[in-house]
């Protein structure tokens, strides 16, 4: 038996984000800090043709720029964008890391002087070897559990 | 050279420029030549936690160049108890002093200073971080006492897990081309970052549990303190801190020309009948701190 039946209707105008980690699209939702007056659609642990599950996000009216678009790749690094106009997909690019992060994050070091009542802006740079590791600027070390220390 | 916040920030250059000025610093530090570049100059000595060989070379080296010393150790005279931040602290001294030298219990503090100071600052310890000037006096002091930093076998032991001093020296010892080698107890072993690099470089060695595995090939035995409050068992600890003694004994099965250092307090560690030996070096490695850090305040306070 087919049923051919979309789960989410399609977008005339906005941005899809595809191919987020599985789980992940509410990291993705709080990364981005969108306002909520858009019309949203979320699917969570979708079946994905490549194998396996991913999570999409649909805006409507949302066009991300490309910089909000990298933000993405911090909590899903294989992310891909979809500019949506006319019904048709007039953009697509792959989400990429953003090799310095400042103001989204805190330190998962509790002893570090960014965590404390201080007038800085928090700081995070991409580490040049693989592994998609954000370094604090202040105390140095990797951040942990990274989608947890977004937003806060 | 402004700030001094890292051992990391350091080239292999840089830290051998430091280290030649301060052996030109020597007689000055001893008090048998004058030298008064300083002269004039202020330094805010800023302690939030305690320290006394830090705190008082610092001082001395200030003193002996013909500068000045004003600050604080310890918070409770200050306006840090009334909530004041850092960053308002560090405005405040760099409009008071040439340079700062900061100790601060958080990680990551010398760093925030640098935004806020008009005047160079000197990291002296930053909570679990940093401790570059100590790194630079232990360099200091091989190169002094083995006459090279390259190809030595040194022995890290102790607690390599808390212990700062031996992390930034592990890296700044893999610049020149060693072999490391780390003692330590269990759970307290150095943190994998550090292993990592050290094996990345090919200068790891060893890595065991007790002294007497490494000590007939070891060039430097470097000993730091185990902490009584890493063990929720006394009685564990007072096993553990047993098997890591620096007797007169085992210093004995050394080459010869072995030297043991120790970035000091030391508690129980090293027995008192070692201070006597010819290779016990930390007390002339606590002086060069002096030298040291002379140079390092020349350099950024009088841009010599």
């Amino acid at each position: 038996m087919s049923h051919k039946y979309m789960k989410v209707e399609r977008i005339d105008h906005g941005t899809v984000i595809d191919h987020i980690l599985p789980s992940r699209a509410f990291d993705v939702l709080r990364v981005l800090g969108l306002s909520n007056d858009k019309t949203m659609s979320i699917l969570v642990n979708s079946h994905s043709k490549k194998g396996g599950k991913k999570d999409i996000l649909k805006f409507e009216d949302v066009e991300l720029s490309a910089e909000e678009a990298n933000l993405v790749a911090l909590v899903s690094p294989q992310a891909t964008i979809n500019i949506i106009v006319g019904g048709k997909v007039v953009k697509k690019f792959n989400a990429e890391a953003p090799k310095v992060v400042r103001g989204i994050m805190t330190c998962s070091n509790p002893n570090c002087i960014s965590n404390q009542n201080e007038p800085i802006t928090t700081e995070f740079k991409l580490s040049p070897d693989e592994g998609h590791r954000y370094v604090c600027t202040y105390c140095d070390r990797d951040i942990i559990d990274l989608a947890k220390r977004i937003g806060k | 050279m402004r700030h001094v916040i890292s051992v990391h920030d350091l080239t292999v250059d840089a830290i051998i420029d430091v280290l030649d000025r301060a052996e030109g610093m020597l007689a000055t530090a001893r008090g048998e030549a004058v030298n008064d570049c300083l002269k004039g100059k202020v330094l805010g000595s800023i302690f939030f936690e305690p320290s006394t060989r830090t705190r008082l070379s610092f001082e001395t080296a200030m003193n002996r160049l013909g500068g000045g010393v004003i600050g604080f150790a310890g918070t409770e005279a200050t306006s840090v108890v009334k909530g004041e931040t850092l960053a308002d602290t560090i405005r405040m001294v760099s409009g008071y002093a040439d340079a700062i030298v900061l100790r601060h219990p958080r990680e990551g503090a010398a760093k925030l200073a640098t935004e806020f100071s008009d005047v160079p600052v000197i990291n002296a310890g930053d909570g679990a971080g940093q401790h570059p000037t100590q790194t630079l006096l232990d360099l200091f002091t091989i190169r002094q006492q083995m006459g090279r930093l390259e190809g030595l076998n040194i022995s890290l032991v102790g607690d390599l897990r808390y212990g700062r001093t031996v992390h930034s020296l592990a890296f700044a010892l893999s610049k020149f081309g060693n072999t490391i080698n780390l003692v330590s107890p269990e759970g307290l072993e150095m943190p994998g970052e550090v292993v990592e690099h050290l094996e990345e470089s090919g200068q790891f060695g060893v890595a065991c549990h007790t002294p007497e595995e490494v000590i007939s090939t070891t060039d430097i035995l470097y000993v730091t303190r185990i902490q009584k409050e890493r063990f929720p068992d006394p009685v564990e600890y007072k096993k553990v801190a047993g098997k890591y003694l620096i007797d007169p004994a085992l210093v004995a099965q050394g080459p010869d020309n072995m030297i043991v250092m120790h970035p000091l307090p030391r508690i129980n560690e090293i027995t008192p009948d070692v201070d006597a030996m010819p290779q016990a070096k930390y007390f002339i490695q606590a002086a060069n701190g002096v030298p040291v850090r002379m140079a390092l305040l020349s350099m950024v306070i009088g841009g010599v």
